[in-house]
């Protein structure tokens, strides 16, 4: 857990956080291997519920990578953290992980599954049918996700790109809405 | 229509409202008149109409005092609306009291209780901002319950301190008329918050503070008002720990109990207008009556009234909007406005008038002074304070600069003034200072602090309400979000706000949704729906607008290069959504008042646009048949194919021959009737006008509510004869020609609608040989099957009663080439499956 401590307290600076955080991570993990499963994370009753949770999820793991370790748990968890005010951002440092930029990255990924940096309409029209399934028709989904793509594409390759990504969300408050409380 | 129904409405409610006591009197009068000696031909019957007649009469006068102001802006600018209409009242009240010497109106509290704060109460429920406020409603409630009782009790003790000190001199009161005192005047006063605020647009969370703040807190205060006033009564010395236990109790009980009063209520009114759609004329007048209701019912029980109401409007809002239809929407919307407003107005003239009156003033410089200061002081302190505990617990804490915007607005205004009123004065011996006192801070805030918030907020630098255009992309993405942050509290293992607000939508959607909504508004609901739906809209009008630059809906027609695309990427669009249109409703806010003032020119056109639209929508959809029924077979085993590159879907043998048939029919009917030298139609140029009627049935044609639309229609119809129909049929122009590009000719579809919906090709000999007898059906009014196409049945009861095949026939001549060049050019096919296309195409 030291050795932990040192890598990660930057991430999230009280440590009572991350005993917490710490506890929760061998609740779930249930065969105390140190490791986190997919499995272990579908256990969650009400994750299971959730539209986008085997996204989520999948966000956890590294491309190839079956398990998760507290490191990479927590680090993930990071980006969900609220933007510290009080502590200008360094310049010399690494950008944090719950700066804007990586919360963007984390939100983007979850709809990029094929990680070519881009969402194309398919996968677009995935997640929107997961969200949206029941209330709209087919034929309205892909007109939503058509004009979804519109508004966002500019270079017009009918995908979206990260920076595409970025610029049509620049509005959006992101440390408000990507977020959570408790993890400050 | 529904621009007539209100101004009557309002009219109405105002009169009914204001005319109560008057009716009593009107029953005297009629009682003394029996006695006449002769039949008099005119009689001056003032006293008895008097009372509302000056009430009436004061409302126009306030009214017009608003208008004056908003004719010259650079005033408001500069100096809130509020404290101008204070100002009017002083003048106007100065008149009064110069011309009758004493003040003769002032505002009564059982007025300002009963009939000008509900609706304003209603009003700012109905329009809150939901989301924001139930996401902020825990930093609310303490600034509202806990902030006001500091307020109260800390000006309470500091004016007792004060008082003991001898500061003030020779007064008769005690610590607990100016707990009292203090109580009434805590309560920062949303008609005056709402009054400056609306005017400086700052962010919205600190709006959302500031705005349910003042709400809720005005339930709040006049809860502490009735427990210190019954502490009053009771005297000091029967006070014991009971006593404040007690009222304690009270408070929570009074303040809660009204909140539950109005979610009953909204509850009801939900429940209602899943079921008012037949009688749609009134089902706004169930929103204001039930509303109304729920103020009155929870005053009865003593419980807080403001919160019974506010509560009422907060929870109903959603479920209506989303039940009633759109344009009883939006009548709610704008007569809410024009009641709130214009008591609002109302109440800001009274308070300046009131205070014309010498009888009401006493002078007391050390109370006045220092009430003013306490509440300013203390004010920001409370605010400081809580925002400090807030801030512990919130994800984004307030910053210091908006917390000090919100110490600055804390504004006083009429509900303090109409507690004063209300005290008795055998208890209370100093009321007049109170009075005064209150009237003092009123003007001091309204005036002083509206008049510096607005330089303030600029020189603070505020952060301002983004002017955000909402777009599909973060409307998604804020739906992710909130899933997302579900997820990961549930990996984390927390319960916090987002598993809570997670839980309620599941509730919402499950049970109060199935409870409180029509199916059809159940489907509309969804957020990313709705905001694609708005957008569509938005690009229909963006796209009609744009013809209008050009001159006319004309270019659509003519499909030059530059068209194109505009025309394929919102028509795609267009075509998506346009069934979805009528059903659903507008969405719950920011429909413009004016979409449906709407001047006349683009009204027609979008209009003309959205049928047309729909026309070609039913082929796609079907949620109406009129094509699928009548048109060729041969049509709809094509269709699939119309695209703008594939030009051979015309090219059916049989489909040309009939149109090539029709077209010479028309030809030859027009040839007929000119030879027989009938009237032309002269009447084009009025077409415009006339259409405006129309468009109601329109508008409703594609509701759930058809049948009387129809009804409208027919009876229209019935009225207007040739007129209309040559009218009418000009009013289609444009999208007879849009028609003409190689859809449907006109002419074409004019006899398809008329006929029976048999196939028609078996008809054509019957039509054929019928023409002669009958030339009637020929282009009864292409508009009128515009409007209708849905029920051929309408359409055959219609067609006996145009009799006016005469005055088409110019337009059918000028458009006899339009279609024949729809056949023989085989122009780009329409939109719809443009949309189609690009789906499966990717």
């Amino acid at each position: 857990m030291n050795l932990w401590f040192s890598c990660f307290l930057f991430i999230i600076v009280t440590p009572a956080h991350i005993v917490r955080l710490y506890d929760r991570f061998e609740a779930l993990d249930k065969e105390k291997t140190g490791h986190l499963r997919p499995q272990d994370f579908g256990a969650i009753n009400r994750l299971a519920m959730n539209p986008i949770g085997d996204r989520i999820i999948g966000a956890f793991f590294s491309p190839g990578q079956e398990t998760v370790d507290f490191h990479s748990f927590v680090r993930i968890l990071a980006h969900f953290r609220p933007a510290d005010k009080k502590h200008p951002k360094d310049p010399s440092m690494p950008e944090p992980v719950n700066s804007r930029t990586s919360k963007l990255k984390f939100a983007f990924q979850l709809y990029d599954q094929d990680k070519d940096g881009k969402i194309s309409r398919a996968e677009l029209l995935q997640v929107l049918r997961s969200m949206l399934e029941m209330q709209v028709t087919e034929e309205q989904l892909e007109s939503i996700a058509d004009r979804t793509i519109q508004e966002a594409d500019l270079d017009k390759d009918d995908a979206i790109s990260f920076e595409e990504f970025r610029k049509s969300l620049e509005k959006v408050n992101i440390d408000h809405k990507m977020s959570i409380r408790f993890l400050r | 229509m529904p621009a007539l129904w209100r101004s009557t409405f309002v009219l109405v409610m105002v009169l009914l409202a204001i005319s109560r006591p008057s009716l009593a009197s009107e029953d005297t009068g009629n009682g003394t008149e029996n006695t006449i000696t002769t039949l008099p031909i005119v009689i001056w019957k003032w006293e008895e109409i008097h009372f509302p007649y000056l009430v009436a009469l004061w409302v126009l006068v306030s009214w017009l005092c608003k208008l004056v102001f908003q004719l010259n802006p650079c005033l408001t600018r500069v100096i809130p609306e509020s404290g101008l209409l204070i100002c009017i009242g002083w003048v106007l009240g100065g008149i009064i009291y110069g011309a009758d010497k004493v003040q003769t109106f002032r505002l009564q509290p059982f007025t300002f209780f009963f009939y000008l704060l509900p609706q304003i109460v209603l009003d700012a429920g109905y329009s809150m901002p939901n989301k924001l406020f139930f996401g902020n409603l825990g930093a609310i409630l303490v600034y509202a319950v806990i902030g006001t009782c500091w307020n109260a009790a800390t000006l309470g003790l500091a004016l007792w301190g004060c008082w003991l000190g001898g500061a003030m001199g020779n007064i008769d009161t005690g610590l607990l008329q100016l707990l009292l005192f203090g109580s009434l005047i805590a309560a920062v006063d949303p008609v005056a918050v709402i009054a400056v605020f609306e005017e400086v647009h700052v962010n919205e969370v600190l709006y959302i503070l500031v705005f349910g703040e003042s709400l809720l807190n005005d339930g709040v205060t006049v809860v502490l008002f009735n427990v210190f006033d019954a502490f009053v009564s009771l005297g000091g010395a029967q006070i014991d720990a009971v006593e404040i236990i007690k009222g304690i109790i009270s408070f929570f009980v009074v303040a809660v109990g009204g909140s539950l009063v109005g979610v009953v209520f909204a509850l009801l009114i939900s429940l209602l207008t899943r079921c008012t759609k037949n009688i749609q004329i009134i089902e706004p007048g169930f929103i204001f009556v039930l509303g109304y209701l729920s103020y009155l019912t929870a005053e009865m029980l003593s419980l807080s009234a403001i919160l019974s109401c506010t509560f009422c409007g907060v929870c109903c809002q959603k479920y209506i909007n989303a039940n009633m239809d759109e344009r009883s929407v939006s009548t709610v919307r704008s007569t809410m406005k024009v009641f709130a407003n214009g008591s609002e107005t109302i109440i800001f003239v009274f308070l300046g008038i009131s205070a014309i009156d010498p009888s009401i003033w006493v002078w007391n410089t050390a109370f006045i002074l220092l009430t003013l200061l306490f509440i300013f002081v203390f004010r920001f302190i409370g605010v400081f304070l809580l925002t400090w505990i807030l801030n512990q617990y919130r994800l984004v804490p307030l910053d210091f600069i908006d917390q000090l915007v919100m110490g600055y607005g804390g504004l006083r205004g009429a509900v303090a003034y109409g507690l004063v009123l209300l005290l008795d004065e055998n208890k209370y011996k100093e009321k007049k200072l109170m009075i005064s006192t209150t009237l003092i801070v009123v003007y001091f805030t309204v005036m002083l602090q509206g008049i510096t918030m607005k330089p303030l907020v600029t020189w603070l630098k505020v952060k301002r309400a983004a002017v955000s255009e909402r777009t599909l992309a973060e409307k998604i993405q804020n739906r992710t979000f909130d899933h997302m942050l579900v997820a990961i509290e549930d990996i984390s293992g927390q319960i916090g706000d987002n598993y809570m607000r997670d839980k309620w939508n599941n509730f919402e959607e499950k049970w109060l949704y199935w409870l409180l909504m029509t199916p059809i508004a159940r489907k509309s609901c969804d957020p990313i729906f709705n905001i694609f739906h708005k957008l569509n809209i938005k690009d229909a009008t963006s796209y009609v607008k744009e013809g209008e630059r050009r001159g006319s809906l004309a270019f659509v027609r003519n499909e030059s290069k530059a068209d194109v695309d505009f025309n394929k990427k919102f028509g795609a669009d267009f075509s998506e959504m346009m069934p979805y249109i009528m059903t659903e409703n507008m969405g719950p806010d920011h429909v413009p008042v004016s979409s449906i003032l709407r001047d006349s020119v683009p009204s027609v056109c979008l209009d003309m646009h959205e049928q047309d639209l729909k026309m070609r929508e039913s082929e796609d959809f079907d949620a109406h048949h009129l094509l699928q029924q009548h048109l060729y077979k041969g049509r709809k085993q094509h269709r699939h194919r119309y695209s703008r590159k594939h030009l051979e879907v015309n090219k059916d043998e049989h489909e040309v021959q009939e149109i090539f048939q029709r077209t010479m029919r028309s030809r030859l009917e027009s040839f007929k009737s000119a030879k027989m030298g009938v009237a032309p139609p002269k009447k084009i140029s009025k077409h415009l006008k006339k259409d405006q009627p129309q468009k109601m049935p329109n508008g409703k044609s594609a509701d759930n509510s058809k049948s009387h639309a129809y009804g409208d229609e027919d009876l229209e119809f019935s009225e207007g004869d040739s007129a209309s129909g040559c009218e009418a049929a000009g009013g289609s122009f444009p999208m007879r020609a849009y028609r003409g590009a190689g859809i449907v000719n006109p002419a074409f579809m004019a006899e398809m609608d008329t006929m029976d919906p048999m196939p028609p090709m078996q008809q054509i000999p019957s039509w054929l040989a019928e023409a002669e007898v009958d030339s009637s059906n020929m282009v009864p009014s292409q508009r009128a099957q515009l409007t209708l196409p849905w029920t051929p049945s309408n359409l055959r009861r219609l067609a006996p009663l145009c009799l006016s095949t005469h005055s088409n026939d110019s337009f059918l001549l000028a458009d006899s080439p339009a279609t024949q060049e729809g056949i023989s050019e085989l122009p780009p096919p329409p939109p719809p499956q443009d949309g189609q296309g690009q789906g499966t195409h990717k």
